[in-house]
Protein backbone atom coordinates (compact mmCIF):
# COMPACT_ATOMS: atom_id res chain seq x y z
CA UNK A 1 0.00 0.00 0.00
CA UNK A 2 1.65 3.39 -1.12
CA UNK A 3 1.65 6.00 1.48
CA UNK A 4 0.46 9.50 1.66
CA UNK A 5 2.95 12.08 1.22
CA UNK A 6 3.45 13.89 4.39
CA UNK A 7 5.43 16.48 3.02
CA UNK A 8 6.63 17.73 0.35
CA UNK A 9 8.68 21.29 1.19
CA UNK A 10 9.97 22.96 -1.53
CA UNK A 11 13.27 25.03 -0.14
CA UNK A 12 15.55 27.06 -2.08
CA UNK A 13 18.82 25.70 -2.15
CA UNK A 14 21.02 28.42 -4.81
CA UNK A 15 20.10 30.38 -7.72
CA UNK A 16 20.04 26.89 -9.65
CA UNK A 17 18.64 24.41 -7.37
CA UNK A 18 15.33 23.58 -5.39
CA UNK A 19 15.84 21.07 -2.53
CA UNK A 20 12.33 18.89 -2.05
CA UNK A 21 11.83 17.51 1.10
CA UNK A 22 9.47 14.74 0.88
CA UNK A 23 10.34 12.76 4.39
CA UNK A 24 11.35 13.74 7.91
CA UNK A 25 12.57 10.01 8.94
CA UNK A 26 14.87 7.54 6.83
CA UNK A 27 12.81 4.78 5.58
CA UNK A 28 13.81 2.18 2.85
CA UNK A 29 9.96 2.93 1.62
CA UNK A 30 10.70 6.45 0.79
CA UNK A 31 13.05 5.55 -1.94
CA UNK A 32 10.31 4.32 -4.47
CA UNK A 33 8.86 8.07 -4.36
CA UNK A 34 12.32 9.35 -4.61
CA UNK A 35 13.28 7.59 -7.64
CA UNK A 36 9.51 8.20 -9.51
CA UNK A 37 9.90 12.05 -8.58
CA UNK A 38 13.88 12.06 -10.39
CA UNK A 39 11.78 10.42 -13.70
CA UNK A 40 8.98 12.63 -13.51
CA UNK A 41 11.52 15.55 -13.56
CA UNK A 42 13.27 14.36 -16.34
CA UNK A 43 10.53 14.79 -17.89
CA UNK A 44 9.44 17.94 -16.94
CA UNK A 45 12.70 19.93 -16.83
CA UNK A 46 14.11 18.55 -20.34
CA UNK A 47 16.89 20.13 -21.36
CA UNK A 48 16.77 22.61 -18.66
CA UNK A 49 17.78 19.49 -16.00
CA UNK A 50 21.26 20.28 -14.92
CA UNK A 51 21.76 17.65 -11.87
CA UNK A 52 19.56 15.73 -9.73
CA UNK A 53 21.08 14.56 -6.02
CA UNK A 54 18.43 11.90 -4.24
CA UNK A 55 19.58 11.04 -0.63
CA UNK A 56 17.10 9.59 2.22
CA UNK A 57 14.61 12.08 2.27
CA UNK A 58 15.06 14.56 -0.05
CA UNK A 59 16.06 15.45 -3.30
CA UNK A 60 18.17 18.49 -4.85
CA UNK A 61 17.56 19.59 -8.32
CA UNK A 62 19.82 21.74 -9.96
CA UNK A 63 18.45 23.34 -13.45
CA UNK A 64 19.80 25.80 -16.23
CA UNK A 65 19.66 28.88 -14.41
CA UNK A 66 19.84 30.69 -17.71
CA UNK A 67 16.78 28.26 -19.16
CA UNK A 68 14.67 28.70 -16.25
CA UNK A 69 13.79 32.03 -13.20
CA UNK A 70 13.91 30.07 -9.88
CA UNK A 71 9.82 30.91 -10.40
CA UNK A 72 9.97 28.94 -13.33
CA UNK A 73 11.37 26.08 -11.67
CA UNK A 74 9.70 26.01 -8.82
CA UNK A 75 6.79 25.45 -10.95
CA UNK A 76 8.40 22.46 -12.64
CA UNK A 77 8.65 20.98 -9.42
CA UNK A 78 5.33 21.23 -8.03
CA UNK A 79 4.05 20.28 -11.88
CA UNK A 80 6.38 16.96 -11.17
CA UNK A 81 5.26 16.44 -7.73
CA UNK A 82 1.48 16.29 -8.20
CA UNK A 83 0.30 12.85 -8.43
CA UNK A 84 3.12 11.55 -7.95
CA UNK A 85 3.04 7.49 -7.30
CA UNK A 86 5.76 5.73 -5.91
CA UNK A 87 7.33 3.41 -8.23
CA UNK A 88 6.42 -0.07 -8.77
CA UNK A 89 8.33 -2.83 -6.45
CA UNK A 90 7.26 -6.32 -7.77
CA UNK A 91 10.48 -7.51 -8.77
CA UNK A 92 11.19 -5.26 -11.95
CA UNK A 93 13.88 -4.41 -11.13
CA UNK A 94 16.33 -6.98 -9.99
CA UNK A 95 18.15 -7.08 -7.02
CA UNK A 96 21.86 -6.61 -7.60
CA UNK A 97 24.09 -9.10 -5.70
CA UNK A 98 27.71 -8.54 -3.97
CA UNK A 99 29.87 -11.62 -3.81
CA UNK A 100 31.93 -10.94 -0.02
CA UNK A 101 34.57 -12.80 1.37
CA UNK A 102 33.78 -12.20 4.76
CA UNK A 103 37.19 -12.91 6.89
CA UNK A 104 39.75 -11.22 9.23
CA UNK A 105 42.25 -10.21 6.61
CA UNK A 106 40.09 -8.07 4.45
CA UNK A 107 37.47 -7.47 7.67
CA UNK A 108 39.37 -6.55 10.73
CA UNK A 109 35.79 -5.52 12.27
CA UNK A 110 34.31 -8.68 12.12
CA UNK A 111 35.62 -9.51 15.85
CA UNK A 112 34.30 -6.16 16.91
CA UNK A 113 30.88 -7.05 15.44
CA UNK A 114 30.75 -10.83 16.94
CA UNK A 115 31.55 -9.35 20.42
CA UNK A 116 28.69 -6.21 20.18
CA UNK A 117 25.92 -8.59 19.24
CA UNK A 118 27.03 -11.70 20.75
CA UNK A 119 26.39 -13.37 17.77
CA UNK A 120 29.12 -16.47 15.94
CA UNK A 121 31.39 -15.71 12.87
CA UNK A 122 28.36 -17.45 10.91
CA UNK A 123 25.97 -15.54 12.90
CA UNK A 124 27.20 -12.13 11.86
CA UNK A 125 27.80 -12.98 8.14
CA UNK A 126 24.05 -14.52 8.19
CA UNK A 127 22.87 -11.59 9.61
CA UNK A 128 24.63 -9.01 6.98
CA UNK A 129 23.78 -11.46 4.22
CA UNK A 130 19.66 -12.13 5.40
CA UNK A 131 18.51 -8.95 4.60
CA UNK A 132 17.79 -6.81 1.19
CA UNK A 133 19.03 -3.72 1.60
CA UNK A 134 17.88 -0.47 -0.24
CA UNK A 135 20.43 2.59 -1.79
CA UNK A 136 19.57 5.29 0.52
CA UNK A 137 22.42 7.47 -1.12
CA UNK A 138 25.38 7.61 -3.01
CA UNK A 139 28.23 10.19 -1.85
CA UNK A 140 31.31 10.90 -0.30
CA UNK A 141 32.97 8.88 -3.35
CA UNK A 142 31.49 8.02 -6.63
CA UNK A 143 29.64 5.04 -6.29
CA UNK A 144 29.86 5.01 -2.87
CA UNK A 145 26.49 3.93 -1.83
CA UNK A 146 24.67 4.15 1.88
CA UNK A 147 23.00 0.80 2.21
CA UNK A 148 20.60 0.31 4.73
CA UNK A 149 19.33 -1.35 7.14
CA UNK A 150 21.48 -3.25 8.81
CA UNK A 151 20.21 -5.42 11.16
CA UNK A 152 20.29 -3.58 14.64
CA UNK A 153 22.53 -6.62 16.60
CA UNK A 154 25.37 -5.38 14.06
CA UNK A 155 24.87 -1.58 14.65
CA UNK A 156 27.82 -0.21 15.74
CA UNK A 157 29.35 2.96 15.67
CA UNK A 158 32.03 4.73 13.36
CA UNK A 159 36.15 3.74 14.40
CA UNK A 160 37.43 6.79 16.54
CA UNK A 161 40.13 7.29 14.51
CA UNK A 162 39.51 6.46 10.50
CA UNK A 163 42.32 4.67 8.71
CA UNK A 164 43.81 6.42 6.22
CA UNK A 165 43.75 3.57 3.43
CA UNK A 166 40.56 1.76 3.01
CA UNK A 167 41.50 -0.87 0.28
CA UNK A 168 38.42 -0.88 -2.43
CA UNK A 169 35.91 -2.96 -2.41
CA UNK A 170 35.74 -2.93 1.18
CA UNK A 171 32.63 -4.15 2.20
CA UNK A 172 31.99 -2.10 5.98
CA UNK A 173 29.06 -1.20 8.37
CA UNK A 174 28.59 1.70 10.52
CA UNK A 175 25.36 1.98 12.87
CA UNK A 176 22.68 0.71 10.77
CA UNK A 177 23.76 1.32 7.29
CA UNK A 178 26.52 -0.43 5.55
CA UNK A 179 28.42 0.02 1.91
CA UNK A 180 31.50 -1.24 -0.07
CA UNK A 181 34.50 1.58 -0.51
CA UNK A 182 34.74 1.69 -4.51
CA UNK A 183 38.43 2.88 -4.54
CA UNK A 184 41.03 3.60 -2.09
CA UNK A 185 40.18 6.22 0.26
CA UNK A 186 40.42 6.56 3.97
CA UNK A 187 37.63 5.47 5.81
CA UNK A 188 36.31 5.14 9.42
CA UNK A 189 33.75 2.17 9.02
CA UNK A 190 34.33 -1.11 10.57
CA UNK A 191 35.29 -3.73 7.52
CA UNK A 192 33.63 -7.01 7.49
CA UNK A 193 35.11 -8.26 4.28
CA UNK A 194 35.51 -7.35 0.56
CA UNK A 195 33.51 -7.78 -2.27
CA UNK A 196 35.21 -8.75 -6.20
CA UNK A 197 32.84 -6.86 -7.54
CA UNK A 198 33.43 -3.13 -9.69
CA UNK A 199 31.69 -0.65 -7.99
CA UNK A 200 32.56 2.22 -10.00
CA UNK A 201 34.06 2.32 -13.52
CA UNK A 202 34.45 4.77 -15.97
CA UNK A 203 33.91 2.66 -18.97
CA UNK A 204 30.93 1.15 -17.66
CA UNK A 205 27.38 2.23 -19.28
CA UNK A 206 26.17 4.65 -16.26
CA UNK A 207 29.24 4.22 -14.57
CA UNK A 208 27.96 3.06 -10.72
CA UNK A 209 27.35 -0.49 -10.34
CA UNK A 210 24.55 1.12 -7.50
CA UNK A 211 22.24 3.61 -8.06
CA UNK A 212 20.26 5.38 -5.06
CA UNK A 213 17.05 3.27 -4.92
CA UNK A 214 18.60 -0.02 -6.03
CA UNK A 215 17.71 -3.22 -3.33
CA UNK A 216 20.78 -5.23 -2.77
CA UNK A 217 22.05 -8.54 -1.10
CA UNK A 218 25.56 -9.69 -0.08
CA UNK A 219 26.20 -13.43 -1.01
CA UNK A 220 29.05 -14.81 1.28
CA UNK A 221 31.55 -16.52 -0.97
CA UNK A 222 34.96 -18.22 0.01
CA UNK A 223 38.48 -17.14 -0.81
CA UNK A 224 38.51 -19.42 -3.71
CA UNK A 225 35.82 -18.13 -5.06
CA UNK A 226 36.47 -14.37 -4.16
CA UNK A 227 40.07 -15.07 -6.11
CA UNK A 228 38.34 -16.73 -9.37
CA UNK A 229 36.26 -13.64 -9.25
CA UNK A 230 39.15 -11.48 -9.51
CA UNK A 231 39.39 -9.97 -5.80
CA UNK A 232 41.96 -8.22 -4.23
CA UNK A 233 43.07 -10.65 -1.22
CA UNK A 234 46.06 -8.33 0.04
CA UNK A 235 44.91 -8.07 3.71
CA UNK A 236 44.22 -4.62 5.25
CA UNK A 237 46.91 -2.50 6.52
CA UNK A 238 46.82 -1.09 9.96
CA UNK A 239 48.71 1.70 11.38
CA UNK A 240 48.90 3.07 7.37
CA UNK B 1 41.42 14.02 -28.48
CA UNK B 2 42.68 12.01 -31.47
CA UNK B 3 44.37 14.72 -33.96
CA UNK B 4 48.01 14.12 -35.78
CA UNK B 5 51.49 15.26 -34.20
CA UNK B 6 51.73 18.19 -36.30
CA UNK B 7 48.52 19.42 -35.24
CA UNK B 8 49.27 19.60 -31.93
CA UNK B 9 51.50 22.45 -30.13
CA UNK B 10 52.86 21.64 -26.83
CA UNK B 11 53.40 23.06 -24.01
CA UNK B 12 55.87 21.46 -21.82
CA UNK B 13 56.07 21.47 -17.84
CA UNK B 14 59.39 22.27 -16.26
CA UNK B 15 58.79 22.67 -12.64
CA UNK B 16 54.51 21.25 -11.44
CA UNK B 17 54.15 24.08 -8.16
CA UNK B 18 52.19 22.88 -5.94
CA UNK B 19 48.81 22.52 -7.88
CA UNK B 20 48.11 22.94 -11.07
CA UNK B 21 44.69 21.47 -12.72
CA UNK B 22 43.10 21.16 -16.19
CA UNK B 23 39.37 22.66 -15.83
CA UNK B 24 36.36 23.10 -17.80
CA UNK B 25 33.20 24.26 -16.44
CA UNK B 26 32.55 21.08 -14.31
CA UNK B 27 31.16 17.69 -14.54
CA UNK B 28 27.71 17.98 -14.61
CA UNK B 29 24.86 15.50 -14.84
CA UNK B 30 26.51 12.56 -12.60
CA UNK B 31 26.11 13.79 -9.33
CA UNK B 32 23.86 11.33 -8.42
CA UNK B 33 26.20 8.61 -8.64
CA UNK B 34 28.08 11.09 -5.97
CA UNK B 35 30.30 12.63 -8.50
CA UNK B 36 31.64 16.25 -7.72
CA UNK B 37 31.16 19.05 -9.49
CA UNK B 38 34.87 20.09 -10.17
CA UNK B 39 35.21 23.50 -12.50
CA UNK B 40 37.45 26.64 -12.02
CA UNK B 41 36.96 27.90 -8.59
CA UNK B 42 37.02 31.14 -9.45
CA UNK B 43 34.49 31.28 -12.06
CA UNK B 44 35.03 34.80 -12.91
CA UNK B 45 38.47 34.84 -13.60
CA UNK B 46 38.40 32.05 -15.42
CA UNK B 47 35.74 32.84 -17.86
CA UNK B 48 37.55 36.10 -18.60
CA UNK B 49 40.54 34.09 -19.25
CA UNK B 50 38.87 32.33 -22.24
CA UNK B 51 36.92 34.64 -23.49
CA UNK B 52 39.56 37.15 -24.42
CA UNK B 53 40.75 34.40 -26.90
CA UNK B 54 37.20 33.79 -28.32
CA UNK B 55 36.93 30.45 -26.68
CA UNK B 56 33.25 29.60 -26.10
CA UNK B 57 31.71 28.34 -22.11
CA UNK B 58 33.45 25.53 -21.23
CA UNK B 59 36.66 25.52 -22.63
CA UNK B 60 39.56 23.73 -20.79
CA UNK B 61 42.15 26.62 -18.99
CA UNK B 62 45.00 25.62 -16.61
CA UNK B 63 44.07 26.67 -12.73
CA UNK B 64 47.34 27.23 -10.79
CA UNK B 65 47.07 27.72 -7.25
CA UNK B 66 49.96 29.60 -5.27
CA UNK B 67 52.42 29.96 -8.14
CA UNK B 68 55.20 27.84 -8.62
CA UNK B 69 54.87 26.59 -12.52
CA UNK B 70 56.92 26.71 -15.28
CA UNK B 71 56.68 25.85 -18.38
CA UNK B 72 58.37 26.22 -22.01
CA UNK B 73 56.44 26.62 -24.98
CA UNK B 74 57.63 24.33 -28.03
CA UNK B 75 55.77 26.16 -30.45
CA UNK B 76 54.17 29.67 -30.96
CA UNK B 77 50.93 30.21 -28.80
CA UNK B 78 48.66 32.34 -27.62
CA UNK B 79 47.72 32.35 -24.16
CA UNK B 80 45.19 34.68 -22.06
CA UNK B 81 46.02 34.98 -18.03
CA UNK B 82 43.57 36.38 -15.48
CA UNK B 83 43.14 35.72 -11.90
CA UNK B 84 45.86 35.95 -8.98
CA UNK B 85 49.00 38.22 -9.37
CA UNK B 86 51.28 35.00 -8.99
CA UNK B 87 54.39 37.21 -10.21
CA UNK B 88 54.20 35.33 -13.62
CA UNK B 89 57.26 36.22 -16.18
CA UNK B 90 58.17 35.29 -19.82
CA UNK B 91 61.87 34.53 -19.86
CA UNK B 92 62.35 36.87 -16.97
CA UNK B 93 60.35 39.68 -18.16
CA UNK B 94 57.25 40.43 -15.94
CA UNK B 95 53.72 39.42 -17.74
CA UNK B 96 50.84 41.49 -16.62
CA UNK B 97 47.73 40.10 -15.63
CA UNK B 98 44.33 40.21 -17.04
CA UNK B 99 45.24 39.93 -20.56
CA UNK B 100 46.39 37.66 -23.90
CA UNK B 101 50.12 36.94 -23.93
CA UNK B 102 51.88 35.59 -26.89
CA UNK B 103 54.57 33.54 -26.41
CA UNK B 104 57.18 31.72 -29.21
CA UNK B 105 58.42 28.86 -28.97
CA UNK B 106 61.20 28.19 -26.59
CA UNK B 107 59.91 30.78 -24.07
CA UNK B 108 59.79 29.90 -20.65
CA UNK B 109 56.68 31.23 -18.85
CA UNK B 110 57.40 31.40 -15.06
CA UNK B 111 54.64 31.71 -12.00
CA UNK B 112 56.35 32.72 -8.50
CA UNK B 113 54.43 33.02 -5.67
CA UNK B 114 50.61 34.79 -4.90
CA UNK B 115 51.15 39.04 -4.21
CA UNK B 116 47.38 39.79 -5.20
CA UNK B 117 45.12 36.60 -5.00
CA UNK B 118 45.83 32.44 -4.94
CA UNK B 119 44.37 31.68 -7.93
CA UNK B 120 45.98 32.07 -11.59
CA UNK B 121 43.92 30.97 -14.55
CA UNK B 122 45.92 30.44 -18.15
CA UNK B 123 43.28 29.69 -21.04
CA UNK B 124 44.97 28.81 -24.61
CA UNK B 125 43.27 29.83 -28.39
CA UNK B 126 41.33 26.60 -28.47
CA UNK B 127 42.08 25.15 -25.33
CA UNK B 128 43.66 22.68 -24.18
CA UNK B 129 43.18 19.29 -25.60
CA UNK B 130 42.35 16.30 -23.18
CA UNK B 131 39.41 13.11 -23.29
CA UNK B 132 36.83 14.32 -21.56
CA UNK B 133 35.78 11.70 -18.52
CA UNK B 134 32.67 11.15 -17.40
CA UNK B 135 31.56 14.29 -20.05
CA UNK B 136 33.91 16.57 -18.49
CA UNK B 137 37.81 17.01 -18.16
CA UNK B 138 37.47 18.75 -15.04
CA UNK B 139 40.26 17.52 -13.09
CA UNK B 140 39.53 16.20 -9.63
CA UNK B 141 42.43 14.45 -8.01
CA UNK B 142 40.40 12.76 -4.97
CA UNK B 143 38.22 11.17 -7.89
CA UNK B 144 40.65 10.04 -9.78
CA UNK B 145 38.65 11.77 -12.63
CA UNK B 146 39.67 14.02 -16.04
CA UNK B 147 42.69 16.57 -16.06
CA UNK B 148 45.53 16.33 -19.10
CA UNK B 149 46.18 12.71 -18.42
CA UNK B 150 42.19 11.35 -17.84
CA UNK B 151 43.46 10.19 -14.24
CA UNK B 152 43.04 13.43 -12.13
CA UNK B 153 46.72 13.88 -11.88
CA UNK B 154 47.50 17.84 -10.90
CA UNK B 155 50.64 19.04 -12.86
CA UNK B 156 53.77 17.19 -12.65
CA UNK B 157 57.00 17.98 -14.42
CA UNK B 158 57.17 16.58 -18.14
CA UNK B 159 54.11 16.60 -18.45
CA UNK B 160 53.00 18.06 -21.75
CA UNK B 161 50.17 19.76 -22.59
CA UNK B 162 48.47 19.69 -26.21
CA UNK B 163 46.81 22.65 -28.04
CA UNK B 164 45.38 22.71 -31.73
CA UNK B 165 47.85 24.40 -33.56
CA UNK B 166 45.51 25.65 -36.37
CA UNK B 167 44.19 28.07 -34.04
CA UNK B 168 46.86 29.69 -32.91
CA UNK B 169 48.46 31.83 -35.76
CA UNK B 170 44.86 33.32 -36.34
CA UNK B 171 44.30 33.88 -32.47
CA UNK B 172 47.28 36.10 -32.94
CA UNK B 173 45.84 38.29 -35.63
CA UNK B 174 42.45 38.23 -33.66
CA UNK B 175 43.11 38.53 -29.95
CA UNK B 176 46.21 39.97 -29.72
CA UNK B 177 46.95 42.77 -26.90
CA UNK B 178 43.43 41.82 -25.59
CA UNK B 179 42.22 42.76 -22.43
CA UNK B 180 40.11 42.52 -19.49
CA UNK B 181 38.09 46.11 -18.87
CA UNK B 182 39.56 47.47 -15.88
CA UNK B 183 36.16 47.65 -13.89
CA UNK B 184 35.92 43.62 -14.53
CA UNK B 185 39.86 42.94 -12.69
CA UNK B 186 39.66 42.54 -9.20
CA UNK B 187 42.30 43.49 -6.38
CA UNK B 188 42.15 40.47 -4.49
CA UNK B 189 43.28 42.58 -1.35
CA UNK B 190 40.76 44.62 -0.92
CA UNK B 191 38.30 42.74 1.90
CA UNK B 192 35.78 40.85 0.16
CA UNK B 193 31.75 40.94 0.32
CA UNK B 194 30.23 37.72 -0.05
CA UNK B 195 26.48 37.18 -1.03
CA UNK B 196 24.84 34.51 0.55
CA UNK B 197 21.12 33.60 0.06
CA UNK B 198 19.92 32.33 2.97
CA UNK B 199 18.94 28.88 3.53
CA UNK B 200 15.96 26.82 5.26
CA UNK B 201 17.65 25.91 8.03
CA UNK B 202 18.38 29.81 8.83
CA UNK B 203 15.51 29.96 11.29
CA UNK B 204 17.32 27.31 13.44
CA UNK B 205 20.22 29.50 14.47
CA UNK B 206 19.73 31.91 17.16
CA UNK B 207 19.41 35.15 16.86
CA UNK B 208 22.64 36.53 18.11
CA UNK B 209 24.10 33.98 15.65
CA UNK B 210 22.50 35.36 12.78
CA UNK B 211 22.79 39.04 14.16
CA UNK B 212 26.93 38.19 14.38
CA UNK B 213 27.16 36.16 10.85
CA UNK B 214 25.40 39.21 9.00
CA UNK B 215 27.15 41.98 11.20
CA UNK B 216 30.79 40.48 12.10
CA UNK B 217 34.08 40.69 10.22
CA UNK B 218 35.01 36.77 8.96
CA UNK B 219 38.55 35.48 8.64
CA UNK B 220 39.82 32.83 5.66
CA UNK B 221 41.32 29.77 7.91
CA UNK B 222 44.51 28.27 6.49
CA UNK B 223 42.12 25.09 6.10
CA UNK B 224 41.06 25.73 2.76
CA UNK B 225 40.97 23.97 -0.76
CA UNK B 226 38.85 22.97 -3.60
CA UNK B 227 36.46 21.57 -1.40
CA UNK B 228 35.89 23.89 1.09
CA UNK B 229 36.93 27.51 3.02
CA UNK B 230 36.45 27.56 6.60
CA UNK B 231 36.07 30.84 8.13
CA UNK B 232 37.07 32.19 11.71
CA UNK B 233 34.78 34.35 14.01
CA UNK B 234 32.37 34.34 16.29
CA UNK B 235 30.78 30.93 17.32
CA UNK B 236 27.60 30.08 15.61
CA UNK B 237 24.86 28.20 17.62
CA UNK B 238 22.30 26.24 15.60
CA UNK B 239 19.81 24.11 17.44
CA UNK B 240 20.12 21.50 14.98
CA UNK B 241 22.82 18.69 15.70
CA UNK B 242 23.89 16.91 12.75
CA UNK B 243 21.02 16.12 9.92
CA UNK B 244 19.23 13.33 7.85
CA UNK B 245 22.73 14.26 4.76
CA UNK B 246 21.22 15.70 1.60
CA UNK B 247 22.35 17.17 -1.59
CA UNK B 248 24.87 20.04 -0.68
CA UNK B 249 24.74 22.86 -3.72
CA UNK B 250 28.07 24.84 -4.18
CA UNK B 251 28.48 27.41 -2.42
CA UNK B 252 26.66 26.04 1.06
CA UNK B 253 27.74 27.25 4.05
CA UNK B 254 27.76 24.71 6.59
CA UNK B 255 27.79 24.91 10.44
CA UNK B 256 29.36 21.81 12.35
CA UNK B 257 29.13 21.80 16.19
CA UNK B 258 32.26 23.82 16.92
CA UNK B 259 30.25 27.04 15.25
CA UNK B 260 32.99 28.16 12.84
CA UNK B 261 31.29 27.88 8.97
CA UNK B 262 32.59 26.26 5.84
CA UNK B 263 31.93 27.08 2.51
CA UNK B 264 31.43 24.57 0.48
CA UNK B 265 33.50 24.49 -2.88
CA UNK B 266 33.69 22.67 -6.17
CA UNK B 267 35.42 19.55 -5.42
CA UNK B 268 32.91 19.48 -1.81
CA UNK B 269 31.04 16.09 -1.28
CA UNK B 270 28.05 15.82 -3.01
CA UNK B 271 25.68 14.83 0.55
CA UNK B 272 25.95 16.32 3.86
CA UNK B 273 24.24 16.53 7.17
CA UNK B 274 25.57 19.80 8.95
CA UNK B 275 23.07 22.66 9.28
CA UNK B 276 23.29 25.70 6.53
CA UNK B 277 23.17 29.29 7.15
CA UNK B 278 22.49 28.91 3.19
CA UNK B 279 24.94 29.18 0.01
CA UNK B 280 26.94 31.88 -1.12
CA UNK B 281 26.57 32.99 -4.88
CA UNK B 282 28.38 31.60 -7.64
CA UNK B 283 30.57 34.93 -7.80
CA UNK B 284 30.91 35.01 -4.30
CA UNK B 285 32.40 30.97 -4.01
CA UNK B 286 34.57 32.83 -7.15
CA UNK B 287 35.71 35.88 -5.00
CA UNK B 288 36.03 33.66 -2.07
CA UNK B 289 38.51 31.28 -3.73
CA UNK B 290 40.83 34.24 -3.90
CA UNK B 291 40.90 34.89 -0.46
CA UNK B 292 44.70 34.27 1.27
CA UNK B 293 44.19 32.71 4.50
CA UNK B 294 43.78 35.52 7.47
CA UNK B 295 41.86 37.82 4.35
CA UNK B 296 39.13 39.42 6.24
CA UNK B 297 35.29 38.27 4.46
CA UNK B 298 32.09 39.89 5.37
CA UNK B 299 28.68 37.97 4.52
CA UNK B 300 25.87 39.61 2.99
CA UNK B 301 22.43 38.58 2.88
CA UNK B 302 21.09 38.53 -0.93
CA UNK B 303 17.55 37.70 -1.95
CA UNK B 304 17.76 34.22 -4.52
CA UNK B 305 15.72 36.39 -7.59
CA UNK B 306 18.58 39.73 -7.39
CA UNK B 307 21.66 36.29 -7.04
CA UNK B 308 19.98 34.84 -10.08
CA UNK B 309 20.14 37.96 -12.54
CA UNK B 310 23.33 38.85 -11.24
CA UNK B 311 24.51 35.81 -12.39
CA UNK B 312 22.48 35.87 -15.54
CA UNK B 313 24.12 38.85 -16.30
CA UNK B 314 27.30 37.93 -15.56
CA UNK B 315 26.99 35.23 -18.21
CA UNK B 316 25.40 37.57 -20.90
CA UNK B 317 29.00 38.87 -21.42
CA UNK B 318 30.15 35.89 -22.13
CA UNK B 319 27.72 35.11 -24.93
CA UNK B 320 25.75 32.34 -23.89
CA UNK B 321 22.00 32.28 -24.78
CA UNK B 322 19.35 30.01 -22.88
CA UNK B 323 19.12 26.91 -23.90
CA UNK B 324 15.59 26.70 -23.77
CA UNK B 325 12.88 29.42 -25.44
CA UNK B 326 10.12 28.90 -23.67
CA UNK B 327 9.19 28.48 -19.97
CA UNK B 328 6.30 26.40 -19.41
CA UNK B 329 6.16 22.76 -18.12
CA UNK B 330 6.50 20.18 -20.03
Amino acid sequence: MSRELPLPRLEHAGIDAWLVRLFNEIDEANMPWLTALMRRCETTFGAALVDMVPSYTTLLVHYDPLALSSHEARRYLETALSGLAPDEEGGRAAVKELPVWYDDSVGPELERLERVSGLDRAGVIEAHCAHEYRVFALGFAPGFAFMGSVDERLAVPRLETPRQRVPAGSVAVTGRQTAAYPRLSPGGWNLIGRTSAILFDRQREGFSLLRVGDRVRFVSIDRVEFERLGGDLSPVEERS
Amino acid sequence: MTMSDDAVGVLRVIRAGPLALLQDAGRFGVRRLGVTQGGPADLHAWAWANHLLGNSWGTAALEIALGGLEMVAEDDMVLALCGADLGTTLDEVPVPCWQVVTIAAGQRLCFGSPRDGVRAYLAVAGGFLAEPVLGSVACVSREGLGGHDGQGRALAADDRLRVDRSCQASAREHYKGRQVPVEERIDYRNPARLSLMPGAQIADFSGASLFAAFNRPWHVDARADRMGVRLKGPRLRCRLGTMISEGIPLGAVQVPADGQPIVLLNDRQTIGGYPRLGALTPLACARLAQCQPGQEVRLVAEAPQRAQEDYRRFRRRFGVTPTLGDASPR
